[in-house]
C-alpha cells in the first residue's frame, strides 16, 4: 500500500499530530459534520472551506492539512459543484464508496431540505403582488451579482490584451449565437492541449 | 420522457461545470431555458435569487430548485416536484462520484505537469466569458421591464442594477444585503406606485 508510506514521512515529518491520522472515522459522523457545515454556511463552496477544515483537519484530525490541501486542489480542477467534490473526496480518502456517499450526502441534503421548504413555501404565494413586487427589484440586482466578481476573477486569471478576446468571444458565441457553454468549454479544453503541443514542438 | 431529461441535463452540467458556482448556473440556465424551456428567465433568476440566500452551494440550491420548477410547470403535482429535484441533484453529483473515483489519483500526481496546467490556464478565461454570457442573457425585457411599455420599471431595474454592481464590487457589501435591499425597494416602489 503506497498510502502507508506516505503516512510514515508525515509522521517524521508532523509528528504527534499526525499519529492520530487515520483515527477512528465513521460515515455516521462524517455525515452529521458535513450536514451541519452545509446548514450553517450561507454562500457556497468557498465560504464553507474553513468550516471543513475546521472540522476535518483541527477538530476530528481525520486528515493533515497537507492532505487536506491536496484534495481541495482536485475537488477544484474536478468540474463539478466544489463543495460537493470536496465532500466526495474527503469521504473517499477516508471511508472509501461508503464514506464518499456520507460525506456527499451530509453536504447537499440541507441544501435539499432547505430549497423544497422555500420552493413548497412560493407555491402558495404564487401570483401574490408584493411578492412579485419584491422580485421584480430582485432581479436586475441578481443580474449584477451574477457580473460583478468578473473583474476579480479576470485580475485573477491573469487577463491580458492579448487574451481578452477569449472571453469576450465566449460570451458573444453564446449571447448572440446561442451557441452551448459546453462546447465553449470543449474548445477551451482542447485549446489547452493544443497549446501544450505547441509549446512541446517548440521547445523541442 | 421529462425525467430522463433532468437526468441527462444534469449529468452533462456536473461533467463539464468547470469554474465554480456561477460559471456552473450559466450551464444550467442555457441547459433549462434556452434548450429545453422549462421556465421562463424571470423564474429562472428569482431560483438563483433564493439559492444565494437559502443554505448550501449555490450549484447544489439552484439544481434542486430547478428539477422541482421544472416537474411543477411541466404539469405534476408537488410530490413528483420534490421526486424532480432529488433527480436533479444526484445527477449532478454522479460525475463528481465517477471522476474522483477514476481520476483524482492521476490528478493529484500530475496537477503540476504543464498539459494539465495548459488546460486548467486556458479554461479560466472561458469560464469568465461564461458568467458574462448568463449575466448579459438576464438583462432582458422579462427580467428589467420593457422600456416602451413601463419606462418606470425600466428605469428602476437599471438603476437596482447599476448600485448593486457598486454595492458589491466597490464596497464589498455581501450578496445576501444587496438581494434584501433591492427586494425591499421592489416591494415599496411597486406596492405604492399605482400603475
Amino acid at each position: 500500500m503506497p498510502d502507508v508510506g506516505v503516512n510514515e514521512i508525515y509522521v517524521l515529518k508532523f509528528d504527534v499530530k499526525t499519529v492520530n491520522l487515520m483515527a477512528p472515522f465513521s460515515p455516521l459522523k462524517a455525515f452529521g459534520t458535513f450536514f451541519k457545515i452545509g446548514f450553517f454556511t450561507i454562500g457556497g463552496g468557498p465560504v464553507m472551506i474553513p468550516f471543513i477544515e475546521k472540522e476535518v483537519v483541527e477538530k476530528n484530525e481525520w486528515l493533515t492539512k497537507e492532505e487536506f490541501m491536496d484534495l481541495m486542489v482536485v475537488s477544484q480542477s474536478l468540474p463539478g459543484v466544489f463543495a460537493a467534490n470536496f465532500a466526495i473526496a474527503i469521504g473517499y480518502r477516508l471511508g472509501g464508496r461508503r464514506g464518499s456517499m456520507a460525506c456527499a450526502t451530509g453536504t447537499v441534503l440541507p441544501s435539499i431540505i432547505c430549497i423544497l421548504a422555500v420552493a413548497l413555501f412560493f407555491q402558495q404565494l404564487r401570483g401574490n403582488t408584493v411578492v412579485e413586487n419584491v422580485f421584480r427589484g430582485i432581479r436586475p440586482a441578481v443580474t449584477a451579482l451574477i457580473l460583478g466578481p468578473i473583474f476579480n476573477l479576470s485580475k485573477a486569471a491573469g487577463i491580458t490584451w492579448k487574451t481578452v478576446w477569449i472571453p469576450i468571444v465566449s460570451a458573444l458565441l453564446i449571447w448572440l449565437l446561442g451557441v452551448s457553454p459546453i462546447w465553449i468549454i470543449v474548445a477551451g479544453i482542447a485549446g489547452g492541449i493544443a497549446r501544450y503541443l505547441m509549446m512541446n514542438k517548440e521547445g523541442q | 420522457m421529462l425525467f430522463l431529461e433532468l437526468f441527462f441535463t444534469f449529468f452533462k452540467i456536473g461533467l463539464f461545470g468547470f469554474g465554480g458556482g456561477f460559471a456552473i448556473i450559466s450551464l444550467i440556465q442555457n441547459e433549462v431555458v434556452a434548450e429545453h424551456s422549462w421556465m421562463t428567465f424571470s423564474e429562472f433568476t428569482d431560483i438563483v435569487a433564493v439559492s444565494q440566500m437559502t443554505p448550501g452551494p449555490i450549484g447544489i440550491n439552484a439544481a434542486t430548485y430547478v428539477g422541482y420548477t421544472a416537474v411543477v410547470n411541466a404539469g405534476y403535482s408537488a410530490g413528483w416536484g420534490v421526486a424532480g429535484s432529488l433527480l436533479a441533484t444526484f445527477s449532478t453529483l454522479l460525475p463528481s462520484f465517477i471522476l474522483m473515483l477514476l481520476v483524482s489519483r492521476f490528478l493529484l500526481k500530475y496537477t503540476d505537469h504543464p498539459a494539465v496546467r495548459s488546460v486548467f490556464s486556458a479554461l479560466r478565461p472561458v469560464v469568465i466569458g461564461l458568467i458574462a454570457s448568463a449575466a448579459l442573457m438576464l438583462m432582458n425585457k422579462e427580467n428589467f421591464g420593457d422600456p416602451s411599455k413601463d419606462m418606470a420599471q425600466f428605469l428602476l431595474s437599471v438603476y437596482l442594477f447599476a448600485a448593486s454592481f457598486v454595492a458589491i464590487n466597490k464596497w464589498k457589501m455581501n450578496p445576501i444585503q444587496v438581494i434584501i435591499i433591492s427586494g425591499a425597494i421592489g416591494g415599496l416602489f411597486y406596492g405604492f406606485l399605482p400603475n
